[in-house]
């Protein structure tokens, strides 16, 4: 078990080593200087100075060394001393944005509560419906009710979020007026009414990120679900008296974990992916947004950062699975 | 139960979408930027069955042309995919060689974040093509080939899974014995055996490739104005929700109603390949 976390964490290393190389030369491939926006009247000494000074006088491979070292060794090391009190990381230079000068990650960081806030309830709102509709609709495979419950995953798959946004936007906010369109980050909770105005607001963009990951695990679920119920020990189960409540939580549900658990967390950083668009709809400030308003702006320290910091979400999301499946699999050639 | 042959009602939606798109230039023959000044935020009437929009525009022409553009990107996408797809997996499938390198490959393109990396290539790679090609050339190609370059490992590892266990079969070392190449080999025996799961991901492939053009065009660096696609239609409604919901709602559920159609078209060929 441990030796096989451990393969699979080197395994994960090169993999991530590998991204970080694609995400450098892709922005390194783009045309397009930082220094076009400056005034012609600069001198051409001055502009030299200046490129020296964000380093952009280096070659490519030593300017992704830097950037790696700053990844890996500054940022942590400021972190530490943020929690600690030490001052490992003080005089080394910090990933900067262009747009405002401050550090990329204290930019993430005031960015990521929203974000995680309504991504992360989406996600489980959206996972808990996806298994419980998955295993609803296998129970009753071939029934309207199954036949109801396929029929919203494979629409839930086909609406992009940013129509079923625009729906419910017209239909709660905009028709019926019960819920606000935008969502206010400069809200804060005090007291009970303006936790009743939060979740209020909570409301709208978390159906939309929902609805979409109930989509696509409800699928993944009920045929892991059909699996499990097609198998002998579950004939054996049901011939022996067992109620089918019994039968179908306690035998066929725990066999289809492993299925099931491994679509859930790989799908976990795709969602961070997807609240790209929720966020712009709603007007959530996180952190699809902070990537947006940085593409448009040109701030590439900035999304280099974030797409690196998505990367790795997915890398540990995928190691996570792998770990799961070992932990809970007792068949032999996991172990 | 139905027969397997007799098209679904999701099928039947993608028909009726494509027809529209298809027919739709000859039977509504205005051009979807000619603007109709005395018209602005015109209602539905006889001249513009679904109003028109803040310069004058006609939504129904517009519509269709979006339906051109998400279309055509979805087929070229579609196209490049499954194309380097197919390439990966039959060299994985039939070279013990090249297996573990191209499966590497493909295990770390399912890890990069694919939403973030296509908008940094819409956006850093704009004007450069622009300027080669020409701005609605460029534009095209930029996207297409960067869809196409980042959904092709569905595809890859689905056709080396079907190539391995066809490489087991008799009339393979049959083929092999009378001498046959290696392109023969994929030509006559390879590809022909394939066509079905290759079809099925190619439908997968389109569906998903509408998606992302229009995730692009709606977070404003996909398409432009003049050369809209259903994704760009629904970035310039959405503000005008409140005031005009048909200009979002519209294309929006285009796109709904297509990718669900090809979704379907999938399931039904994976139905005929391997009935039930």
């Amino acid at each position: 078990m441990r030796f096989h976390a451990l393969r699979r964490l080197a395994m994960a290393l090169p993999t991530l080593l590998v991204i970080s190389v694609l995400i450098f030369a892709l922005l390194e491939l783009a045309p397009g200087d930082p220094m076009a926006q400056l005034p012609a009247s600069i001198p051409e000494q001055v502009r030299a100075d200046m490129r020296a000074a964000l380093g952009l006088d280096r070659g490519a491979p030593v300017r992704y060394l830097l950037w790696l070292r700053q990844m890996l060794v500054v940022e942590p090391s400021v972190a530490l001393d943020g929690l600690l009190g030490t001052n490992l990381a003080t005089g080394s230079p910090r990933i900067l944005s262009l747009q405002t000068r401050a550090p990329v990650m204290s930019l993430i960081a005031q960015r990521l509560p929203q974000t995680l806030v309504v991504v992360g309830l989406a996600y489980v709102i959206g996972t808990a419906a996806a298994v419980a509709l998955g295993v609803w609709s296998a129970a009753r495979q071939g029934t309207a009710l199954d036949r109801a419950g396929t029929a919203i995953a494979a629409m839930g798959y086909g609406l992009p979020p940013y129509f079923t946004a625009a729906v419910l936007i017209y239909i709660f906010a905009i028709w019926l007026g019960w819920l606000p369109t935008v969502y206010d980050t400069t809200h804060r909770v005090t007291g009970w009414d303006s936790a009743a105005v939060q979740i209020r607001q909570m409301i709208l963009p978390v159906a939309v990120l929902s609805l979409q990951t109930t989509a696509q695990i409800t699928r993944y679920t009920r045929a892991a679900m059909l699996d499990a119920l097609g198998q002998e020990y579950i004939r054996t189960a049901r011939a022996k008296g067992l109620p089918r409540r019994r039968v179908l939580l306690d035998h066929a549900l725990r066999n289809s974990w492993v299925a099931t658990l491994t679509v859930i967390a790989l799908g976990a950083p795709q969602v961070f992916a997807g609240a790209i668009i929720t966020e712009q709809i709603f007007g959530v400030n996180g952190i699809g947004q902070l990537l947006i308003q940085s593409l448009h702006a040109g701030d590439l320290p900035v999304v280099q950062t974030v797409t690196m910091l998505i990367a790795v979400l997915i890398v540990l999301a995928n190691l996570a699975a792998d770990l799961i499946i070992a932990r809970i699999d007792p068949r032999p050639e996991h172990a | 139960m139905r027969s397997p042959r007799r098209p679904g009602p999701g099928v039947l939606l993608l028909g009726a979408a494509v027809a529209l798109v298809l027919l739709g230039p000859s039977l509504w023959p205005m051009p979807h930027s000619a603007m109709d000044l005395d018209a602005l935020n015109a209602p539905a009437s006889l001249a513009h069955p679904m109003g028109t929009d803040q310069l004058g525009r006609d939504l129904v022409a517009r519509l269709i042309a979006g339906g051109r553009v998400s279309l055509a990107v979805a087929l070229a996408a579609a196209l490049v995919g499954t194309g380097i797809g197919l390439a990966i997996g039959i060299a994985a499938g039939m070279s013990r060689r090249l297996d573990a390198p191209l499966m590497r490959l493909t295990d770390i393109f399912l890890c990069l974040p694919l939403l973030p990396l296509l908008l940094i290539a819409a956006s850093l790679f704009r004007a450069p093509l622009a300027a080669a090609l020409g701005p609605e050339a460029g534009i095209f190609t930029l996207i297409t080939l960067s869809i196409g370059a980042t959904s092709w490992m569905g595809t890859a590892r689905v056709l080396r899974a079907e190539v391995r266990s066809l490489m087991q079969r008799e009339f393979i070392a049959a083929a092999r014995l009378a001498g046959i190449g290696p392109a023969q080999m994929v030509l006559h025996h390879i590809l022909p055996n394939v066509a079905s799961a290759l079809s099925v991901s190619a439908a997968l492939a389109a569906a998903s490739a509408i998606l992302m053009e229009s995730a692009l065009s709606f977070l404003g660096l996909g398409f432009p104005p003049d050369l809209p696609s259903w994704g760009r239609l629904i970035y310039e409604g959405t503000p005008h929700l409140g005031t005009y919901p048909g200009r979002a709602l519209w294309p929006g559920a285009m796109i709904a109603a297509t990718v669900i159609g090809i979704t379907c078209l999938g399931d039904a060929l994976r139905n005929l390949a391997a009935p039930r």
